[in-house]
């Protein structure tokens, strides 16, 4: 069944191809800087074989050292980077890329997720454009056949029923993000910006010496930082749930970020105790507070709000507020750990 | 829809191209009042769709009608105006919402709301963040039912913001404050009605705020005028509540606990708490039962080394008091207990000083009433608060009154 599925599947592609539809020259530079993006995905030519999401010449996959969550979603990344052109590097910010760069992530479900390739089927891919005014994010949702993405700069719903990488069955309310959803968490001060090739994200299994030999990236350093990873056990369970809050909250509890209000900075590279959460009392959160009375309290991860609104499901009391509708289970473990092993005061 | 807009103009933009323009078929020359949105379909999907195709100066125009959305609303472009039909005459309501927050966010600058009924937003009703020169009129945001703590913390939200707006709107039944405005500066909140809310209308963390003309009723405590600790900008002040109605804002705290609110004592009028330069006259204070104003220190701990917990070069004169302080509630309570159980028009905790201070501050409180408007100063030395060094007196406080801030004028509205 599976692999009629394929068949058609290649079938259907070659005749794509064969009817001219498909571009094969690899990216269209005049598509990925048109002021308005294309109605379809392949027309960016991002993809040699778009029904099998195969990427065309010069397109790299990449992957991050901690992901963050999306209802328990498979993510594929791919880059783009113009040829001839590199991006810059740096210890601590975001590398600055090309204009004429594409990020494309694609979230992928499967009927168990302990087994992510066997039967795995595409919902979504999101767009991050280096436009010559700045960045430029566009969702694209998948059709029942995955033959072709369109834009939908609305967003979508999709139900997703599949099993949890811990064996657990789930039905998932799944959200596509609106266009203005994308910047919420993309937004730096007034701009767009990418949130995850910086280096400590990328820098693990010498993605970063990878990028820097195509010719991608326009230097190493002797030293890049790495992110800890969130999974492995060997390493201080601090570092572990600073890097999960860090690659799952940060990109709006940040000083530039869309939560810069609420004075929580959930950035790795925060140092002020109180910024990020231990002994801060809520300022705008409502019920969001779950009659707690500060973000964390340590010892005490009942008592903290942060685990709180990690654990729930519920609309103006989850979080993060965009990207899932389910909590995540290991990460939620780690930082009550985290909290629970805390020095009370 | 704004795909079709798009054929559609590309298609039009052929036939131009390809022949002579047909005079007849074109539409009339010059600028059109836009049509009103389709109420057919999934008008969520519809509104979300022009909010993300506007171009700066558009104005998107709401159908009558009451539509239920099933998720938040956002709007990023410049310079767009969304209006309704009227107040209660468009009603978005998010009673079945999924999924973000607040009903409606605006992040972008110039932006007029006005005309509509947003209700029961499971979040925040309207938030706009970092949004300047924004108007906010002619707008109700409301919880439907009795008082409760599941209903949204913040009715009208504008946060990070300069020049900001609040006209005829109401605000009923937000958990925490009807109308918030949280660290920005220029601001003007008038001829609103605020009532059954936690906070009537809250002046936050914020710089250069008149509150004028506004009803605020039944809420829990009518007006504050907060600064607290640990938030990117702080140290609010030049801030003028005059000429509002406050009247028996009797409504018991069903804030969550934990936020700042939930301390705000039942039956308060305006409440001034680690502020600086606070000009309250001209108001009219009526049956709010703990007491019409409340002067206080902010008094958790905190770490904030640049926060200044205390009220400073307040001023409260030419106001009229009815009623009121016969029932103080909450903190107040046994307070007043001490003191024969009611309270007068005006109550100040006396704290000049907390831990960790250098040395005990002046706060320059100005009571400038008639001699018969009663007033408290409970002598609280500092928090935590420590009920045998209290040193309750009468005496209103030597004070060299500071000079009242000038009129707000903001950027973009004409007078």
């Amino acid at each position: 069944m599976r692999a009629a599925v394929f068949l058609l599947a290649a079938l259907l592609a070659g005749l794509v191809s064969a009817c001219g539809l498909a571009k094969g020259g690899g990216p269209d530079m005049g598509v990925i800087l048109a002021q308005a993006p294309a109605e379809k995905l392949s027309a960016y030519g991002l993809f040699s074989d778009t029904a099998a999401a195969a990427p065309a010449a010069g397109v790299v996959p990449y992957d991050l050292v901690n992901p963050l969550f999306s209802d328990h979603a498979a993510k594929h990344r791919l880059v783009f980077v113009p040829g001839g052109e590199r991006a810059a590097y740096s210890d601590k910010d975001v590398f600055a890329f090309p204009v004429g760069t594409v990020l494309v992530k694609t979230f992928a479900f499967a009927p168990d997720m302990r087994t992510p390739d066997e039967g795995a089927y595409r919902v979504e891919t999101r767009l991050l454009i280096h436009k010559a005014a700045g960045w430029a994010a566009y969702p694209y949702i998948w059709n029942e056949d995955a033959t072709e993405a369109v834009y939908a700069p609305i967003g979508g719903k999709r139900t997703i029923e599949t099993i949890t990488p811990a064996g657990a069955p789930i039905t998932i309310n799944y959200a596509v993000p609106n266009q203005n959803q994308c910047k919420m968490c993309h937004q730096a001060r007034d701009a767009l910006s990418p949130i995850g090739p910086k280096a400590r994200n990328l820098n693990h299994q010498g993605q970063l010496e990878e990028w820097a030999a195509k010719g991608m990236l326009d230097r190493l350093a002797p030293s890049a930082p790495s992110a800890p990873a969130v999974d492995d056990v060997s390493l201080p369970l601090e570092a572990r749930a600073r890097a999960w809050l860090d690659i799952n909250c940060a990109h709006c509890h940040k000083p530039d970020g869309s939560a810069s209000n609420s004075g929580l900075v959930l950035s790795a590279t925060e140092t002020d105790p109180v910024k990020t959460g231990i002994g801060k009392h809520p300022v705008a959160a409502g019920r969001g507070a779950g009659k707690l009375f500060q973000v964390i309290v340590p010892g005490a991860p009942d008592r903290s709000i942060l685990a709180y609104r990690m654990a729930s499901t519920e609309p103006g009391v989850a979080m993060p507020e965009l990207g899932r509708s389910v909590p995540d289970p290991e990460g939620l473990a780690l930082v009550r750990d985290w909290i629970a092993e805390m020095e009370p005061r | 829809m704004a795909l079709a807009r798009v054929a559609c103009a590309a298609t039009f933009a052929l036939v131009l191209a390809a022949c002579t323009p047909d005079t007849a078929s074109a539409p009339a020359s010059g600028p059109a009042a836009p049509a009103p949105l389709s109420a057919e379909g999934d008008f969520g999907a519809t509104l979300q769709g022009a909010l993300i195709n506007a171009r700066p100066g558009d104005t998107i125009i709401m159908p009558e009608g009451t539509f239920a959305l099933a998720d938040s609303l956002s709007l990023d472009v410049d310079g767009v105006t969304l209006r309704g039909a009227g107040q209660g005459v468009t009603v978005l309501d998010f009673a079945q919402q999924s999924g973000a927050g607040e009903g409606l966010l605006v992040t972008s600058d110039d932006v007029t709301l006005t005309d509509f009924t947003v209700r029961d937003t499971k979040g925040d009703g309207i938030k706009s963040k970092g949004a300047d020169r924004i108007t906010y009129k002619q707008l109700t945001v409301e919880w439907s039912g009795e008082p409760d703590e599941a209903n949204g913390a913040y009715g009208v939200y504008p946060v990070e913001s300069k020049d900001v707006l609040v006209e005829n709107v109401t605000v009923r039944g937000a958990s925490d404050a009807g109308i918030y405005v949280g660290q920005s500066s220029n601001i003007i909140v008038r001829n609103s009605v605020v009532e059954f809310n936690v906070a009537g209308i809250e002046i936050e963390n914020s710089t250069g705020a008149d509150v004028y003309g506004n009803i605020a009723r039944n809420n829990t405590g009518a007006i504050l005028v907060f600064d607290l600790p640990d938030l990117p900008v702080t140290g609010g002040n030049a801030t003028r509540i005059y000429a509002n109605q406050i009247f028996a804002n009797n409504t018991r705290n069903f804030a969550p606990a934990g936020n700042i609110v939930a301390g705000v004592p039942s039956g308060t009028g305006v409440i001034i708490m680690a502020n600086r330069n606070v000009h309250v006259f001209g108001n009219a204070f009526e049956n709010n039962r703990s007491a019409h104003v409340l002067i206080t220190a902010y008094s958790l701990p905190f770490t904030d080394a640049a926060y200044n917990p205390l009220p400073r070069d307040v001023v409260i004169r030419n106001n009229t008091y009815s009623g009121g302080g016969a029932d103080p509630q909450g903190i107040l309570t046994p307070l007043a207990e001490a003191l024969g159980g009611t309270l007068p028009p005006i109550v100040w905790d006396g704290v000049s000083t907390w831990p960790g201070a250098a040395e005990a501050q002046t706060v320059n409180l100005t009571i400038a009433e008639a001699p018969e408007v009663g007033f408290l100063n409970f002598g609280i030395p500092s928090y935590p608060l420590d009920p045998a060094t209290l040193a309750p007196s009468p005496d209103r406080p030597a004070s060299s009154p500071p000079a009242e801030p000038a009129a707000i004028v903001l950027a973009h509205v004409k007078e």
